[in-house]
This record gives structure tokens, sequence and C-alpha cells, in this order.
């Protein structure tokens, strides 16, 4: 059996060696988990529970089929029964639960195997093929066991890459990087859910492996390279040794940049800025000031809001803001609202059916029309604000009156507040995200009525140059480099600094290195970037001489092309630096 | 009490699934233990799959060994499940 090398879209860096766990979010997939005795009891219970589902589910599929095709057809099932009265089933399996401590689905799938090859060796096709109705019995036990607990990934006792053919949020929350070393799907892309949660958890990734799934065997050796994009299905001892040592080198290196923590995002010549980490789940709060954050510029809501039916209530949200509170302790914490559109989590909000969403009924927008779910989010934020200096954020606003409507929102949920005696913070800094071309262009009066701007480079990228960049056939046009993105968000730092306020970019173009020192240069006064780069843009800024960075950025305004501005940032950044980034 | 006794599967389809679904419910009527060896195999009467693994057809003669109070009567039965092609036609 030779390797096999597939390629994918890289998704979040570093390399992951181990076996493969395919993972179906309905399906039969049956980690083995070892148990501690005080479980044993409770997994039997559970187990037992299956049982009687299973029984009841068979029974019925026996009335039904009588009802349909008569009592010749429906003795198939009474079978079915007879095989669940099996010792294997009623006996067996309970005690192996109890004496060697292993989870009910795993101990099935383990004698279920060995049955079927058992059957794999008889003569006669006939009853080989009868092997299926027990196959059969056993699969719907396992699926009600697992059914119960669809989040295996949470349970593994072992190292795993994770193969599927997509992870949805309700897959990757609370996911235990220590069992789960990286994964790979068939879908996706750079800016899926699942890249965005490879990267905030630092775990190696690609995507858009189009049929991996069907490629990969359970426990086959998995080479996950995040950085080139490449999956190695069971490599062969050279390539595993070559893929080991550069493991090795890559979290070498990734340590290096660890030991920058403690460290400000200081310039050499003594400029300092606020590195700030862009936050999508909770989960990732734990990681952030282990790598070094100094607060979070950007606290994503939408984890809320999707995979359900109902809209999170007002004590629901509060108390996911007070643990972000909680955990960020003094540090500032940037909420911003809601940033969907209705199509996303509740069918019913979008009746429109809207051709372009992009465009459409999504973010503050959704939020002014749907004050019920805007108030009762803003409500949460106000309240958790005691635990914790938290600042709150209104996304994709285009013109002055969305802010002025948003802030009524806000006073007046402030009024409410103070009328029912609750206790909640009153002088809440309030900011708004520039990722629109027009708010940009009017920052200096927005910024009037703000405290805060902060800009998100990757809508205002794809709104000012038109460009979808999920699309392939005009993705090339995506450029954040583009001098008109350039002159809009200095057009945007001048306006606040002119105002006295600060300006912030949350865009993952902060998170770039190559453009570090530009974005330094135009006088940003926060970066905020994901949890995963923190370091190495510390390490950057940390070599970036301030004066050097600003005349970048002077000659870049003035540059014609995105080439241009490129060579001149590499033409002008210290060696040391280039050496790191060019 | 321990019994012994060869009995021949008669009927055309042999121990396919439901036949043994039949015999294993016709064993667990008794307390006795109830094994059946056949060549290398040695199968517990009351596990369906293990019947499955026997992969008996017609003409086959399987050695009942049956051992405990209620055996003869165990034995009486299962005969006379296999001497009626367990309630099958043919």
């Amino acid at each position: 059996m030779g390797e096999k090398i597939y390629n994918g879209i890289p998704a979040s860096g570093g390399i992951a060696i181990g076996p493969a766990l395919l993972y179906h979010p309905q399906g039969l997939s049956a980690p083995r988990r070892i148990l501690r005795a005080e479980e044993t009891k409770g997994e039997v219970d559970r187990y037992k529970e299956a049982m009687a589902k299973t029984r009841a589910q068979i029974s019925e599929l026996e009335a039904k089929m009588k009802d349909k095709l008569g009592e010749e057809h429906a003795a198939i099932f009474q079978a079915h029964q007879v095989v669940l009265d099996d010792p294997l089933f009623m006996d067996e399996i309970p005690q192996a639960i109890q004496t060697r401590r292993l989870n009910a689905e795993f101990l099935l799938v383990e004698a279920l195997d060995k049955f079927r090859a058992v059957m794999a060796t008889l003569d006669d096709s006939y009853f080989r093929e009868r092997g299926g109705d027990i196959q059969d019995v056993g699969n719907r036990l396992i699926k009600n066991l697992t059914g119960a607990e669809k989040d295996v990934l949470k349970k593994l006792d072992r190292e795993v890459v994770v193969i599927a053919v997509d992870l949805a949020p309700s897959d990757t929350v609370n996911m235990p990087t220590d069992t789960i070393k990286g994964f790979c799907t068939d879908v996706g892309g750079r800016t899926s859910h699942v890249a965005i949660v490879a990267r905030s958890l630092g775990l190696p990734a690609v995507v858009g492996m189009q049929s991996l799934t069907a490629e990969v065997q359970d426990g086959d050796m998995i080479i996950v390279d995040g950085n080139k994009g490449l999956v190695v299905v069971n490599p062969l001892t050279p390539t595993l040794k070559q893929y080991q040592r550069l493991k090795e080198s890559y979290e070498a290196f990734q340590k290096s940049l660890e030991e920058l923590r403690a460290l400000p995002a200081l310039t050499p010549d003594n400029h300092q800025v606020t590195l700030a980490a862009n936050v999508e789940v909770p989960q990732e709060l734990d990681e952030i000031f282990r790598h070094g954050a100094e607060g979070i510029g950007l606290f994503r809501t939408e984890f809320l809001f999707l995979n359900r039916e109902e809209i999170p209530t007002e004590e629901e949200q509060y108390s996911a803001y007070k643990e972000l509170a909680t955990k960020t302790g003094v540090s500032p914490a940037i909420v911003r609202t809601l940033d969907l559109g209705g199509d996303k989590f509740l069918s019913h909000l979008n009746p429109l059916n809207e051709s372009n969403p992009f465009l459409g009924l999504r973010a503050i927008r959704l939020c002014l029309k749907r004050p019920d779910i805007f108030k009762a989010q803003l409500r949460a934020i106000l309240r958790a604000a005691v635990h914790g200096p938290i600042k709150v954020m209104f996304p994709m606003i285009s013109t002055l009156a969305e802010v002025r409507e948003s802030k009524i929102l806000l006073n007046l949920c402030v009024q409410e507040l103070k009328r029912e005696g609750q206790v909640f913070r009153s002088g809440i800094e309030v900011g708004a995200m520039i990722e629109i071309p027009s708010a940009a262009v009017m920052a200096d009066l927005l910024i009037q009525e703000l405290d805060f701007l902060s800009i998100g480079t990757n809508d205002l990228i794809q709104y000012t140059l038109a460009v979808d960049r999920v699309n392939e056939a005009v993705a090339y046009l995506y450029d954040p480099l583009h001098p008109a993105i350039l002159r809009l968000i200095k057009m945007t730092v001048d306006a606040c600094h002119k105002a006295g306020k600060w300006v912030g970019i949350c865009g993952e173009m902060a998170g770039d290195p190559q453009f570090v020192p530009l974005l330094l240069g135009m006088e940003l006064d926060e970066f905020s970037v994901s949890v995963s780069v923190i370091p190495e843009i510390k390490k950057v800024i940390r070599m970036m001489p301030f004066e050097k960075s600003k005349e970048i950025a002077q000659a870049a305004l003035q540059m014609k092309t995105s080439e241009e501005v490129l060579k001149l940032i590499r033409d002008n950044v210290p060696p040391e630096l280039k050496a790191i980034l060019f | 009490m321990k019994l012994s006794e060869k009995l021949p599967i008669i009927n055309k389809l042999g121990l396919h699934l439901r036949a043994a679904a039949e015999l294993v419910k016709t064993a667990n009527k008794f307390k006795s233990q109830i094994f059946i060896h056949h060549g290398v195999q040695n199968v517990n009467a009351k596990s369906l799959m293990g019947l499955m693994t026997l992969a008996a057809a017609k003409g086959t003669d399987l050695e009942f060994a049956i051992e405990g109070d209620d055996a003869k009567e165990a034995m009486a039965a299962i005969k006379a499940l296999l001497a009626n092609k367990f309630g099958e036609k043919e």
C-alpha cells in the first residue's frame, strides 16, 4: 500500500501527523473511550436505553410492514428482535462495559467486526449475505447510542486527525485540542467556518479536499500539511520522517514566537500599538492571553445565533458576555453586535429570499428592523459590562442615520434597565466598523458621534472593489494592497486622530505579516488579529522602526498598483525583517 | 442431565436467519445450556449470531449438546422444530 498525496486549500498553518478519524456527524463513527470506574454504571444504563429504543423502532417497523405487505414479510423484523435478544447484546456488551471499561458503541463495533469477519469466511454466499441483517440491527443500535451523543469528538482518548465532509460550529464547539491534532474537510475555503476555527485553535487544517472522505479509512496514517495545503495518506517511512522533522522545526519557530508573549507590541523606536485578538467562539478566550494579546478587538456574537431554531434570550447572551468580561479581566473587549443576514439563522426572518444578500438585509440593517432582537443583545451587553471593560461596536454602518438610530436604541435600553432597577454600566464606549466605502469616506462625521472606529478590511475590500472573493472567477481582484483600499484606511485613521479618538483594524489584512510594516505607518492604534498569528505580528512590529514605516505608508498612498506597493514594502523593511517576510 | 444427539437440517433454506431465530426462541424456553457442535465450531443455540456463523445448509447434521434439568424436554422440542422444518413449507 503506497502513500497517496492529495491537494487542498491551506486553511491553517502547521503540520499534524496522526491516525484518521472519519467523522460523520450523524454516522456510525465509534471512537474508543476509556471509562472511569464510576462511569460504567451510567454507560450500561445508556446502553440499555439504546437497546429499548432499538426494540421499539423494530416493533414499529414490523407493524408497518405487516400493514403494508403482510405477516410473512414482517417476520424478518421478528428475527431482528431475536438478534437483539442475543447473549452478545443482552449480556456480553454490558459485561464488557463493566470489565473492560470501554464505551458501548466501541464494544459493539468491535463485536460486529468480529462477527463480520467470521461470516466473510463462509463458503455459502447465502449465509454470507445474511450477516447483513445482524449488521443492520447492530448499526441501528449504534445509531441510537451515538445519536444521543453527537459529541464524539469531545470524548476521544487518543490523538487523531479528523477527516470530514464539513464541520459545523456545533462540531467544533469545545473541540479538545489535546486529542484533535488537525483536520481536513472535503468542502470549504480559507474563510469557511472550519478554517477560521482551525486558525484560532492553532490546529493545522486543509480544506476543499473534494472527496478525501471517500479515499480514507478510519485509522489510516495521515499527514496534514496546513502550510502547503497537502494531505498525505499512509505515508512511506521517508516521507513520514521528513514531515516529522518539518513539524519539529515549525513548532520550534512557533515556540520562539511565544517567548514574545509578555512583551509589548513596541517598535524599536518606541512607538506602541495595541495588539488585540479577534474572537470567533468563546473557547478561544483561554488561548488569547497565552498568545500575548492585550485585549479583544473583535468579539463576534454570531455563534450565539447559529445552529438553532430560536433567537438566544437576553439571559443566555448575558451569561456569554459575562464570561467574556470575567475571562478578559481588566483588558478591554469589544463586542460586535449581530453581523448576520436573517437567512443565516432564522429563515422566517428573511422572507425576501434576497438575490444579493451581501447587499441586503443583514447586520445592523437587520437589527434596526428587528429592535426586539437588537435590544435583547444590547441589554445583555450593558449588563455584562459591569464585570469588565466591555465596549460595543456596530457592524456594516453605511450612513450616519444608522449610528444615530443604534445609539437611540442603546439609550432606550439604558433607560429600561434603570427603570427595572437592573445592575448595568451606563457609560459604555460605542464604536462602529468601517467596512463600507461610504462609511470610510464619511469617517470624519461618524467619529464625532462615536468613541472609536474599527476597520473591517474583509468587507471593505469586497465592497470597494466589488469582488466576491469566494467566487473563484473573480477572486484575483480581491486585493488588500489596492491603492484605493489604502487611501480609505488612511482617510479613516486621519479622521479619528483629528477628532482625538482612536482607530483599530480588525480584518484579516491586519493579520498578514507582510502588510504590518505598511499598516503600522498608517498610524493605526490597534491591530486586532486572529489568535494564532498574534506572536508573529508582534515579532514584526518589534522589528519595524515606526519612522521607516511612516515613510512606507506615505509613499504607498502615491502608488498606482498593488504590485508597486508590495515592492515598496519589500525594499524598505530592515534586512532582518525582509528575511522573514519575503 | 447431559444429552447429546446429531440432528439433521431438512428444510430447503437451511438454518437461515428466520429459522435460526425460531431455534433461538425454542432454546430460550429452557434453562439448560444448549450448544451445537459442527466441525470445529461450537456455538450457543441461544445466540442467533452464533447460529448464523454455522451456515448450516439443508442436509447438515448438527450435534446438539444439552445440559441441565430440562435437557430432555429441550432436546425433544428442538427435534420437533427441526423435523417440522422450522414451520416452513419446504
